[in-house]
């Protein structure tokens, strides 16, 4: 298990290193001369090389590369092109507001898809279930930002109840967290509806029936617990989703978390921030993914020991 | 006085290529402390058989009609919280497939404790003692060790040996085995129903044993009813059926069958093949394949008639 753990870690690492090998040699693609966006417009030449250099513009590719990893692997992420402040500063600010907005929405959906999806499984083709698919499917299949806007619309001015941007009260936080929260309900419940039905017809239920047990006992132990297996990982795999989706919630509402930064910095080319915002990305999805296997390892017994599922 | 009489059961399901009418009009009795054998080719309706009894049909099959009386009450009438009281603890039944018939992410100590618990609200000390009894009873050695294994690191033979401790815990009066051995290797078949018949004797009870092989029916069999298309068509003790076979079915069954190799004939050959259930024949529906099939066969269903003492058969040749 040890060992195995080690191998993921050995990997994930991998992984993020490959990801900022990519993420360097695309940000050399991207049109524009960062030198501008640092110097402004209007600056003589002479002053635009002076720049390069001291920035380590001028230096190949790989140099620049290998001076930006080392500097990262001890925490510096570099200097913002156009605020000329310390990349940790700008974005450690903004990890928290993200991971309250991001990880309320991920335990409401959990909270709410789990239960939906058992009972719309329970009640197969009953009214029930086709009321409940419905609601799955249209918020499965809603863009966010569409969403977001719908909901701002309705709530913020017709109905006047909620505030439509910023964050400056808890309330300024319904918005953006529904707009996560309901298509990721949506993932949840389904995922949870076919587990549920797929566990249901296992041999092994129609054991617990056998048995005599209640039914309240065969759906909440036999059934959930199997069922639950792959909503649990899906809980973790799912995170850097949530994270990713919420730059566009972020946007839409002018909610002060890293996506929005990230949407700043793309529009004004900031690149040690925008490659900063996707080295956490990265690293977060690796780790979720280790989680998330360590976690179905530690629920399935099969995996636990065996290894791996045969 | 039976220990339970079923009496035309009829379970369908309704599925979208039609309507499967898996039992049709079936009827046979159990005694006390006997073992019952229903045999009969693949989707006859065995299974499904016995799982209506247990009233464990589930959408979407559907019982339509038929008594199951056990102990001067019907199964298929009462409340479904009476039904939850007989199910495991009366009448419980072991599966074909042990492989997925335990569930992987319990102990089987868990999941032999739990009928227990539920049955006869016992504690947790009292439920681990009855527990590890079970396991050294169906002869798994280190019972101790064994309660606390998951299903996925025991053999196919000690899965069903940790079922059968499962479906014995509450002391059934009635257990169905569902063709037990099945999907076992032939030297573990013979393990696992030698137990199963020395559990039976130690403790008086009634099983009703479901097979292809008519081999395990002249070894262990008290009574034997065969089935055909969802109905019985001949029923009657194991030694007057071997003697005297009356339906052609039966006798088409038999007539293959090795004398000494028991445990590993199959049933016989009989031309033609089984009807599809969601059409069955009119009348008789053996008619297609029989070779003393008349227009009446075609035309009319023969009734199951008492031919001589205990020996019923449904078929025009023997109706008077
Ligand atoms: N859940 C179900 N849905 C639809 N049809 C079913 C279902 N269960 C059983 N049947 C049908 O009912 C018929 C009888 O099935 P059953 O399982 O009782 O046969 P069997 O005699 O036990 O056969 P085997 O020896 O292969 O176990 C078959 O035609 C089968 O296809
Ligand atoms: S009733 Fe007719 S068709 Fe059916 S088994 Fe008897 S003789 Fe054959
Ligand atoms: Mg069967």
């Amino acid at each position: 298990m040890i060992r195995y753990v080690l191998k993921r870690i050995i990997i994930g690492v991998l992984v993020v290193v490959a990801v900022t090998i990519l993420l360097f040699l695309f940000m050399q693609l991207l049109p524009g001369d960062p030198v501008t966006m640092i110097a402004g417009e209007r600056v003589p030449p002479a002053k635009i090389e002076e720049i390069r250099r001291s920035w380590g513009l001028d230096k190949p590719v790989y140099l620049q590369y290998f001076y930006w990893l080392s500097h990262v692997v001890v925490g510096d992420l570099g200097v913002s092109y156009v605020t000329k402040l310390p990349v940790s500063l700008l974005v450690f600010s903004r990890i928290a507001p993200t991971l309250q907005l991001t990880l309320t929405s991920l335990v409401l959906s959990f909270i709410m898809g789990i239960p939906i999806g058992m009972v719309a499984a329970l009640k197969r083709g009953e009214g029930v279930d086709h009321a409940l698919t419905g609601f799955i499917t249209f918020f499965y299949s809603m863009p966010s930002y569409w969403l977001g806007l719908m909901l701002m619309l309705i709530f913020g001015l017709y109905l006047k109840i909620l505030p439509v941007s910023g964050s400056f009260s808890s309330q300024s936080l319904i918005l953006p967290v529904a707009t996560l929260t309901l298509p990721s309900v949506a993932t949840f419940a389904r995922l949870m509806r076919t587990e549920t039905l797929e566990t249901l017809g296992e041999d092994f239920v129609r054991t617990a029936w056998a048995k005599g047990l209640p039914m309240r006992r065969i759906i909440f132990i036999h059934i959930l617990r199997n069922a639950l297996i792959p909503a649990t990982t899906m809980f973790f795999l799912y995170l850097p989703w949530v994270v990713s989706g919420a730059v566009i919630v972020e946007a839409v509402f002018a909610y002060p978390g890293m996506g929005q930064l990230f949407y700043k910095s793309v529009l004004r080319q900031d690149y040690p921030v925008i490659q900063s915002i996707i080295l956490i990305i990265a690293v977060l999805t690796v780790v979720s993914n280790i989680l998330a296997d360590l976690l179905s390892a530690f629920l399935d017994p099969r995996i636990r020991i065996g290894g791996r599922r045969e | 006085m039976p220990l339970l009489d079923v009496k035309g059961l009829k379970t369908y399901f309704y599925t979208n290529r039609g309507v499967v009418k898996a039992v049709d009009g079936a009827s046979f009795t159990v005694n006390e402390n006997e073992i019952f054998c229903l045999v009969g080719e693949t989707g006859c309706g065995k299974s499904v058989t016995a799982l209506s009894i247990m009233r464990l049909i589930f959408p979407p099959g559907k019982i339509l009609s038929g008594k199951a009386l056990y102990k001067e009450e019907d199964l298929l009438k009462i409340p479904e919280s009476e039904m939850q009281k007989i199910r495991g603890r009366e009448i419980s039944m072991v599966f074909q497939n042990p492989m997925n018939s335990l569930n992987p992410v319990f102990t089987i100590g868990y999941q032999i404790s739990e009928a227990p618990t539920v049955h006869f609200n016992l504690s947790k000390k009292e439920a681990w003692k009855r527990t590890t009894d079970l396991i050294r009873d169906v002869k798994i050695t280190d019972a101790d060790t064994r309660a606390k294994c998951y299903p996925h690191v025991l053999s196919g033979g000690m899965r069903q040996r940790t079922m059968m401790a499962m479906m014995l815990s509450c002391n059934p009066n009635l257990l169905i085995a569902d063709e037990p051995t099945t999907s076992l290797d032939v030297t573990i078949q013979a393990q696992i129903l030698d137990l199963l018949i020395e559990i039976k004797k130690k403790r008086r009870m009634s099983v009703i044993l479901i097979t292809h092989n008519f081999g395990l029916v002249a070894e262990f069999g008290d009574r034997v009813a065969v089935m055909y298309c969802g109905k019985v068509v001949e029923i009657g003790d194991v030694t007057t059926i071997f003697r005297n076979p009356l339906h052609p079915y039966t006798r088409g069954l038999l007539r293959c069958l090795p004398i000494g190799y028991k445990r590993k004939s199959k049933l016989g050959f009989i031309p033609g093949t089984l009807p599809s259930p969601i059409d069955t024949p009119s009348g008789c529906s053996f008619h297609p394949r029989c070779e003393h099939s008349t227009k009446s066969c075609k035309l009319r269903e023969p009734e199951l008639v008492e031919y001589e003492k205990n020996h019923f058969v449904a078929c025009h040749l023997y109706e008077r």
